[in-house]
């Protein structure tokens, strides 16, 4: 079976202006919502306490609503999730009253209500310093990502490629904030986790391409940068495809049999692949070609001397 | 080419055994158990108490799996719940004859059904975090101001003893906020306390400020000083939790250190949180001050008139008043242990305390001078002061070992004992997180993550296996003795499996692939080309490993960054995550590489392999496609 019989490069870069005014467009787009309406964060950077509670039976939110605020909290939210017998409340954080009297109060309240009965399932509860914490380490750790990668990849490549490649894929990052910032969907430690693993995953896929670039550079003598780029890009497309294939049916195996903790972590994963897929091929790529990638820049004179052949000959910096 | 030399096979087998070895006791599951452990710091639990537990057992008729001292504590195995809940009786019967000063504490556990032959060889199944098996998650915070304050006043304290001893006339000496100030009337005054400090306070760094009349030295404590002060703050509260959380008797409770004024407290299993809480959360410290005697005090007891100078008023515990001096005498750090007992004489109910060296000298001191007089020992909870009792000095003590006794009884001995066990805490603490999870939300969550795992890998090894037909398979084996040592590893490292943990797994699994695609790419890539199929299965490896290299580092490097700036389930996440990586590789490259070694390397005149169809552009296709 083989999937993809391409006979002729297919000349990505001749679109390349599009596809990034595109890119920049859904970019403009992802950040206007992440400013306009803002991540729905979890509890865990906001501080607060989350219950899950557990009924026997399917559970009257409006009671429950009701029963909570007695308490006189305010701004208090009641979900249902997974099924109509489980509820999730979500209490802001309140001075002097210690987490535990808070969950223990709230659990008083709803068992008092004996014609159905609630079990805890789960009481999460971040103060409001953890939360900033949390929130600051999370960026320091994008940071980082973001360094030690252009870093290597200098490195290993050339300062354009590193450029590029940490541009197309915060362009991804960015994205992917955006989605959860235009459906408001809940912005957790776990969804932060699948982000910074998209960013390393993603990378991953522009190095791929960048390992053909240079390569078909030594090869190919004659080609211009966009045919060596075009080149690139169509024979490592089928790997490109098949890889994200398969870890999307891993992502998508989370995404049924994960339940709700590992939910948004699935989603945010999917919209990284599918963004990582086109970034690395159209962005990443083009950034590169903009920013003027030469031959020179990968084949170093001393290269010539060594094997051809050897993939590793342009290692040497 | 494509042969591996002997030595390389031989890694490949012992890596694969010790793999399989470690892997092995996460299959056992667990089976219901016993535990006997200590209640009380006094009494230890050695062979002696493992042939006690034996004996209990064989006269209730019962036989245990397996019985083995195992730390600080005892440890049956039983077949069947029925056997466990029996056992546990029979043991509390022969163990703990009174249950209001209990000696052991016996617990129901789970144990793994490790073979004891594995587990000699330090094989242990992975340790599920709290989201898997539920329990409750503390993460407290250690108010370290405090514990510099009272630090400082402690400071004060002793400076003022120490400059009566020696007969220096300062003017006076207070604290302000961590700085103890002193005036002092002339310079020579001035060096003497100077060099007194210098001398005897080797943390303190003193400045000087004012001239003549009007001289303050201010001593505070050095920065240097300042973390060991945090530091012995942060242990003191950690052993003052695990003691109070031994008396919750939890299995395997794990107490840490987090950052430098963090403790984190997780107690798997415990379903009465609201009990937990409780215990936990009493944050109370100890204080021993002396009762002040004047008529002003007496006064102000009643009411009638103003709390004198340099004096408190808290309440007792039967809730009359008693005015107290704000001179600290000692403090709960000097306490080493509080436990109910009995007069040798009276026999009246008494409380002992065992006080450390520096404790018992202040003590003998303190005592000597005020014979006769009350001292007060307030227990301060959430910043609110308690007087839990106020004894009447009836001579010096001296050694360390006090007794406090009269008019209580014996239930009342027992809670005093057990607050000021419970008020030895060295600075308060605040719970700033708290996670709870049910066991049943932790079984679900098992499964989840097992079934994402499963499902995903199936579903890939079946793409892989059509669309690369033999080498899909190698590749699909790979992928199997990828999760085989990812796990042995974590059940090495004894690592904590949570539900983050698990998709990281699935995570690095769905990544992993990724080498052997690039790998089978290649080769079909080569084929095409017209390189003959051993070459191209060379050329296909060779190639491929610059590329996977350099993607796994950078995905590497995205995990470092998570495993350095995260925290909690985040921290999970990212060491399944690198070690995922890492495992990757051996297993895609060098492992892949042997079985196709194996399977093809000895084919001389190789016609063609199982890779699916390679296919091929007609001849006349452009020049670039065909190289």
């Amino acid at each position: 079976m083989e999937f993809f019989r391409i006979r002729r490069d297919i000349p990505f870069m001749r679109h390349a202006l599009w596809l990034n005014a595109i890119s920049f467009l859904t970019f403009a787009a992802a950040v206007f919502f992440l400013f306009h309406r803002g991540l729905h964060l979890s509890v865990e950077f906001t501080g607060g306490t989350v219950m899950e509670v557990a009924y026997t039976q399917p559970a009257d939110l409006e009671s429950v609503r009701k029963a909570v605020s007695s308490l006189g909290y305010e701004d208090v939210q009641v979900q249902n999730f997974g099924t109509a017998r489980d509820v999730i409340i979500r209490l802001p954080a309140r001075k002097g009253v210690s987490s535990a009297q808070q969950s223990d109060s709230v659990l008083a309240a709803l068992k008092a209500d004996t014609s159905n009965e609630a079990t805890l399932r789960r009481v999460e509860f971040v103060g409001p310093q953890v939360g900033q914490e949390l929130a600051t380490d999370g960026l320091k750790a994008l940071a980082m990502v973001v360094i030690g990668i252009m870093v290597y990849l200098a490195f290993r490549f050339e300062w354009k490629f590193a450029v590029s490649t940490v541009l197309a894929n915060l362009h991804d990052v960015v994205i992917i904030l955006g989605f959860f910032a235009f459906f408001q969907w809940e912005f957790s430690l776990a969804v932060l986790a699948a982000v910074l693993a998209v960013l390393g995953y993603s990378v991953n896929e522009s190095v791929v391409i960048f390992d053909r670039v240079r390569e078909t550079f030594r090869r190919q003598r004659k080609m211009d940068t966009e045919h060596v780029i075009n080149h690139a890009i169509t024979s490592t497309i089928s790997r490109t495809i098949i890889t994200h294939g398969s870890t999307q049916l891993m992502v998508l195996s989370m995404f049924f049999f994960g339940g709700q903790t590992l939910h948004y972590f699935s989603l945010a994963l999917t919209i990284g692949i599918c963004f990582g897929i086109y970034s690395s091929c159209f962005v990443a790529a083009s950034i590169a070609m903009w920013l003027g990638v030469k031959r020179e820049d990968l084949v170093k004179p001393l290269a010539k001397k060594d094997d051809a052949s050897d993939a590793n000959a342009g290692a040497q910096v | 080419m494509n042969r591996y030399p002997v030595w390389k096979y031989t890694i490949l087998v012992i890596v694969l055994l010790i793999g399989a070895l470690y892997t092995l006791p996460n299959f056992f599951g667990e089976a219901p158990a016993v535990q006997v452990s200590s209640a009380k710091s006094i009494i230890k639990v050695d062979a002696a108490t493992l042939d006690r537990v034996q004996d209990a057992l064989k006269a209730a008729n019962l036989t245990p799996d397996l019985i083995a001292l195992d730390g600080n504590s005892v440890r049956a195995r039983f077949t069947s719940l029925d056997d466990q809940l029996r056992a546990r009786d029979a043991l509390q019967r022969a163990l703990v004859p009174d249950a209001s000063d209990p000696s052991y504490i016996v617990a129901l556990n789970l144990q793994s059904r490790t073979p004891a032959w594995l587990a000699k060889l330090g094989a242990a199944p992975m340790f599920l975090g709290l989201d898997l098996r539920g329990g409750v998650h503390f993460m407290l915070q250690v108010d370290m101001q405090a514990a510099l304050d009272k630090k400082a006043e402690s400071y004060a304290g002793d400076l003022r003893t120490l400059l009566r001893d020696k007969s220096i006339r300062y003017g006076g000496i207070d604290r302000n906020g961590q700085t103890v100030l002193i005036r002092v009337r002339d310079a020579d005054t001035a060096t003497a306390v100077k060099n007194l400090i210098t001398d005897q306070f080797p943390d303190l760094a003193v400045t000087e400020a004012g001239e003549g009349a009007d001289t303050r030295i201010s001593a505070t404590i050095k920065p240097e000083a300042v973390r060991k002060v945090q530091d012995q703050a942060l242990k003191q509260n950690i052993t003052t939790l695990h003691n109070r959380i031994n008396e919750l008797g939890v299995t395997e409770p794990v107490i840490q250190q987090q950052g430098l004024d963090r403790i984190v407290v997780q107690l798997p299993g415990v379903q009465d949180t609201a009990k937990a809480k409780d215990i936990l959360g009493r944050t109370a410290t100890l204080e021993v001050r002396m009762v002040d005697e004047s008529s002003d005090a007496r006064a102000a007891e009643r009411n009638a008139g103003p709390v004198p100078f340099g004096s408190e008023k808290y309440l007792e515990r039967s809730g009359s008043p008693l005015v107290v001096k704000k001179q600290v005498m000692l403090t709960g750090e000097n306490l080493t242990d509080a436990q109910p007992g009995f007069d040798s004489q009276t026999q009246e109910p008494t409380v002992n305390l065992t006080l450390d060296a520096k404790g018992a000298r202040i003590f003998r001191d303190v005592t000597r001078d005020n014979v006769g007089k009350r001292m007060a020992i307030v227990l301060f909870e959430k910043g609110k002061g308690e007087v839990v009792t106020a004894p009447v000095i009836r001579s010096e003590i001296s050694g360390g070992r006090v007794q406090i006794s009269g008019r209580m009884t014996s239930v009342e001995a027992n809670d005093t004992a057990l607050l000021l066990r419970a008020g030895s805490l060295a600075a308060p603490m605040e719970i700033i997180e708290e996670r709870t999870i049910g066991p049943s939300l932790g079984a679900d969550n098992i499964a989840r993550g097992f079934h994402s795992v499963t499902w995903g890998m199936v579903a890939i090894c079946i793409f892989m296996c059509i669309y690369y037909a033999l080498f899909g398979v190698i590749s699909s084996v790979a992928l199997l003795v990828n999760v085989l040592l990812l796990v042995a590893i974590l059940s090495m490292l004894q690592a904590t499996l949570t539900l983050p943990g698990i998709a990281a797994m699935a995570l690095a699994l769905g990544v992993a692939i990724d080498s052997n695609v690039l790998i089978n790419e290649r080769i079909r890539e080569e084929l095409r080309a017209g390189v003959s199929p051993q070459a191209a299965i060379n050329a296909g490896y060779e190639r491929a490993w610059a590329t996977i290299l350099d993607s796994n580092v950078t995905t590497l490097i995205a995990g470092l960054a998570l495993l350095a700036f995260g925290s909690g389930p985040v921290r999970g996440f990212a060491v399944v995550h690198c070690i995922g990586i890492l495992t990757s590789m051996f297993s895609a490259v060098f492992f892949s590489r042997g079985l196709v070694n194996l399977w093809y390397g000895r084919k001389k005149k190789l016609k063609s392999v199982a890779i699916g169809t390679v296919w091929r552009p007609e001849a006349d296709s452009t020049a670039v496609a065909a190289k």
